[in-house]
């Protein structure tokens, strides 16, 4: 049975398997519940880069701030038009404020933090700061 | 007011009862608002990452098929740290009642949320029938 298994795995490309199961042991981690918006938090190095679904915010009602390693996503989304008279209604999507703040693991170099909205999807590219880097030490010889 | 208590995970698209999926990819079910008035019914949905190009809205006979397919999010160079959501395409069906005006139906994608004008046809607006005193 055991040896089944091994064949059946080992067919498949082991870095493909290795990011699934990155992805669920850090989904596994995440509160599922009252935090919003939910976001993706994506490494390379000395840079981050945040993503978030905030369908039908505008950008400018989006406020992102940053300080040493913690970002804040403040914003709001109203609420679809109300009815006039008499009406039938289903509602499910979200409206009203958020707040979200999560930290990285590195401070943050507030000048070179990047934004983008694209179809309601925020991108946050948030480089390490230089001074937060770590300084390699030259060692003199006598 | 925003609700603490509500789940916000997203809600995987139902497939037909025997029936799979070709692709290996998630698909999840839109939240929408309908509102219902007077001459027409209003569609609002969310689907972050679609736009024009990759939304798909068809209608045969009485049923609407929204389907919007997403470019999974893979940057080019980063591993993903913290994840909390995933991504994959949308998809939600309903059934229209005859008095939609099928030649007038409108629809507009704007920051990933869908508005969906389904004006009503002129007979089925409702009339206010008079009643005399006999």
């Amino acid at each position: 049975m055991l040896w089944t298994d091994v064949d059946r795995f080992s067919s498949l490309d082991p870095w493909r398997m290795l990011d699934r199961l990155n992805r669920a042991t850090t989904s596994m981690l995440a509160p599922s519940t009252s935090e919003f918006p939910l976001v993706n938090v994506w490494m390379d190095g000395d840079k981050a880069l945040v993503t978030s679904e905030l369908p039908g915010v505008e950008p400018n009602d989006v406020d992102i701030s940053v300080a040493g390693k913690t970002v804040t996503l403040r914003g709001s989304r109203a609420t679809t038009d109300d009815c006039k008279g008499e009406c039938q209604h289903r509602h499910e999507r979200w409206s009203g404020k958020f707040t979200r703040s999560f930290e990285l693991p590195f401070v943050i170099d507030q000048d070179k933090v990047d934004a983008k909205f694209k179809k309601g999807v925020l991108q946050l590219t948030l480089p390490r700061a230089e001074a937060d880097k770590p300084r390699k030490i030259a060692i003199k010889a006598e | 007011m925003w609700d603490e208590h509500r789940e916000m995970t997203k809600k995987e698209a139902s497939v037909p009862e025997g029936a799979e999926r070709m692709k290996p990819r998630r698909v999840y079910k839109p939240d929408v608002d309908i509102i219902e008035q007077r001459d027409e019914t209003l569609l609002t949905a969310d689907l972050p990452g679609v736009d024009e190009r990759s939304l798909d809205i068809t209608l045969e006979k009485n049923v609407i098929t929204i389907r919007g397919r997403v470019e999974p999010e893979f940057p080019a160079g980063y591993r993903l740290a913290y994840g909390e959501y995933e991504v994959g395409d949308y998809e939600r069906i309903f059934t229209l009642s005859d008095e939609v005006d099928k030649d007038r139906i409108q629809a507009t994608i704007r920051n990933g949320v869908l508005r969906l004008v389904l004006p009503k046809a002129a007979a089925a607006k409702a009339r206010k029938i008079a009643i005399t005193a006999a």
